[in-house]
């Protein structure tokens, strides 16, 4: 069974559906990619699958785990489902050590000795060791997105979910985020990612699912999708991004 | 004309003093403490439950903040026992300084809290942290970081407010002087004394608070504590 | 006075000693602002010595209870040979008072002023004068008013102390009314009402400027 399988979404907001059905799934291990302008729903479907959105209509299995409403099954689903947000969403009063600590002490009852050697090796993992001690405000947002997927990783979460990582960064400090997306990846993690970086999803996403007005309007190899775009709203999404 | 100090009559009603200045500082201890317990769960209750109790606990903070400590004095120490409930003058001290600190330090959590963004919030619900936990270590505690400086100056406000108590003869630091004026006639040289008593308690407890927030919170609170607040007032 | 029971012409004594509060009020606010407008610029003053003194003095001021401040100028000065009116002793010791913690909002306000103003100004060739009345203190100005209101609620609850050196303000009419009447609950209750009336609107005002200042630097 694959490590995440979404079957007839459909989620409101009010009376505005932002998602009009959404089925797809994405194999252990693979990376897929999910594109679409402004607005087509990436984000609510991405939030949906962790349960910070409810869903009014058909069902999303996660890293094993059904997405309920059932608040301490959900609390299982999200240990082994991290996410990443665009707004690094670090917590300000918490040293970066303490930032990765805290779920895997309280949620996990990890000991103290246990969770610091996890936060070393997952801040090793995304390249800022020397960062340990210091605080999200002496950090670049480069740094500060990188501890945020290092928080997520001190989780062993199973699959990842990162939502347009690096929409909030100047370019040069893009690629120092997607490095540690892309060795991820060649690690094995499942990961789901919504992105603007058409180069990188074309490189590192096996799967490209293209999105528009709340359906999956394309899917793919993300190869095929980019080289020979089926529907004119997917070439032309395309075209437009490149400009 | 010159006038003569002699600061040596001090000496003679120094245990006075002495004993004022100690329940100035048994009285302000407890009701910091008390205080900012309700305050903090005054707060909490504000944020979570449901419209009743928000507007039950911003008619008390407004009500409060909008009248003078003196006169809540007055009608504890009058005014509970005409209504049937006799209190002592440390009594009333005690219950005034507390009600009194709690709408403060209730007004200063809430400020905190609403200072939290909705996505920290999420960020702890999506590593699986419980309502509780996420309220407490995303909400509450970096909260209560935030406006720590903003209660330490207003604890400060409430020790020096403490004097007024002499109004109602709770027998702490300014009572005791005026009891020493009206034995010596020295009124100039008790109050100058009495007032660098309190000075040395308000340095007292700024360094204090300010050591208390290096051990709660670190270096980093802990340094902007020590300088006062503007907002803050009593 | 004998009163017998709390009734109109009581609550009438008590409505007409508000002016006295208000009286004290406006002293402290306009004496205390004088005076705290100096030590806030002194405080913000190239001159280090300045700037310390100003500190020492903002410090001082906070450091003590009003009450003391009260009493210094009003027994003190007496045996000093300064015999003072309570009405002068209480609007002194209020504008006392109000100046240390006046210097230190404003000083606030000057300072929250972003730098760019100063060296823009300042590469104008403009003197340091200019730059305060043209540039900076313009927009201090704005940003002072809501704390500045929201200290005039704290002024105007202070100014009951004075009723402890006999000044018959609100709280002083409240206890005469209430050695007269022996109904203690219901004198307080009406005195804090009146001064919730003058209060609670400041309050609102100045939370209301806050939020208007806040909504005009976003855009
Ligand atoms: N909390 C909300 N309440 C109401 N409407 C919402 C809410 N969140 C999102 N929407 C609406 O749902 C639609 C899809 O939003 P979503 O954030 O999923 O888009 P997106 O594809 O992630 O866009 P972007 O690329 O700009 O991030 C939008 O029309 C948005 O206005
Ligand atoms: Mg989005």
């Amino acid at each position: 069974m694959p490590e995440v399988v979404v079957d007839g979404v459909h989620k409101s907001f009010g009376v505005v559906e932002v998602l009009k059905g959404i089925t797809m799934s994405v194999e252990r291990g693979e990376v897929t990619a999910l594109i679409g302008r402004s607005g087509s729903g990436k984000s609510t479907l991405l939030r949906c699958m962790n349960g910070l959105e409810s869903i009014q209509k058909g069902a999303i299995t996660i890293a094993g785990h059904a997405v309920t409403a059932d608040k301490a099954k959900l609390r299982r689903l999200r240990t082994d489902v991290g996410i990443v947000f665009q707004s690094y969403n670090l917590f300000p009063h918490l040293s970066v050590a303490d930032n990765i600590t805290l779920a895997p002490r309280i949620v996990k009852k990890m000991g103290r000795g246990e969770a610091r050697t996890v936060a070393e090796e997952v801040l090793a993992l995304v390249g800022l060791s020397d960062k340990f001690g210091a605080y999200p405000d002496q950090l670049s947002g480069g740094q500060q997105q990188r501890v945020a997927i290092a928080r997520s990783l001190a989780m062993r979460p199973k699959v990842m979910l990162f939502d347009e990582v690096t929409s909030a960064l100047d370019p040069e400090l893009t690629g120092e985020v997607l490095a540690v997306m892309e060795r991820l990846a060649r690690d094995g993690m499942t990961m789901l990612l919504v992105t603007h970086e058409m180069g990188f999803a074309r490189r590192v996403a096996s799967t490209t699912v293209f999105m528009h007005r709340g359906r999956i309007h394309e899917s793919g190899p993300s190869r095929d999708l980019f080289d020979a775009p089926r529907t004119p709203e997917m070439a032309q999404f395309i075209r437009s991004d490149i400009k | 004309m010159t006038y003569a100090f002699q600061f040596g009559v001090l000496n003679q009603y120094r245990d006075q003093l002495l004993a004022g200045l100690w329940l100035t500082v048994e009285i302000s201890a407890v009701s910091i403490v008390a205080g900012t317990a309700f305050g903090i769960v005054l707060a909490s209750l504000r944020s979570m439950a449901g419209r009743g109790t928000r507007i039950a606990v911003d008619t008390y903070v407004e009500l409060i903040r909008n009248t003078p400590f003196l006169v809540q004095l007055f009608l504890i120490y009058f005014g509970l026992p005409a209504a049937g409930l006799r209190v002592g003058a440390v009594t009333a001290a005690l219950i005034g300084m507390t009600v009194n600190l709690a709408a403060y330090s209730t007004e200063i959590v809430r400020s905190g809290i609403e200072a939290v963004h909705r996505s920290q919030i999420e960020a702890g619900e999506a590593l699986g942290l419980t309502q509780v936990q996420v309220y407490r270590h995303v909400v509450l505690l970096p909260a209560i970081q935030k406006v720590y400086p903003a209660l330490c100056s207003q604890f400060v406000l409430m020790m020096l407010a403490s004097s007024i108590c002499s109004a109602i003869s709770t027998g702490e630091l300014t009572a005791a002087a005026a009891f020493v004026q009206s034995q010596s006639y020295r009124s100039f040289e008790v109050y100058l004394a009495a007032t660098a008593l309190y000075l040395a308690l308000a340095l007292g407890l700024r360094g204090m608070l300010a050591l208390l927030g290096l051990w709660l919170f670190g270096r980093r609170a802990a340094r902007r504590a020590l300088v006062p607040v503007v907002e803050a007032s009593a | 006075m004998i009163f017998h029971t709390f009734g109109w012409p009581q609550f009438w004594f008590l409505v007409q000693s508000m002016q006295w509060t208000v009286i004290l009020t406006a002293l402290a606010l306009g004496g205390g602002g004088i005076v705290g407008f100096g030590v806030a610029l002194a405080r913000v003053s190239r001159i280090g010595w300045l700037r310390l003194a100003a500190g020492t003095y903002i410090q001082l001021i906070q450091g003590i209870p009003v009450l003391m401040i009260l009493f210094l100028s009003f027994y003190g000065l007496a045996l000093m040979g300064f015999q003072l009116l309570p009405i002068v002793a209480a609007g002194i010791s209020m504008a006392v008072y109000g100046s240390g913690y006046l210097a230190e909002i404003w000083r606030g306000c000057i300072q929250s002023v972003p730098k760019p103003q100063w060296e823009g100004s300042e590469s104008l060739a403009m003197t340091r004068l200019q730059q305060y009345r043209h540039v900076i203190l313009p927009q201090a100005l704005r940003i002072a008013l809501p704390p500045t209101v929201g200290f005039a609620v704290q002024v105007v609850k202070n100014t009951s102390i004075a009723s402890l050196i006999g000044f018959v303000e609100l709280a002083r009419a409240g206890q005469l009314v209430n050695n007269a009447t022996f109904q203690p609950f219901r004198v307080f209750l009406v005195v804090a009402a009146l001064y919730f009336v003058i209060c609670y609107p400041l309050s609102q005002l100045s939370r209301w400027l806050e939020g208007r200042l806040h909504a005009g630097s976003r855009r």
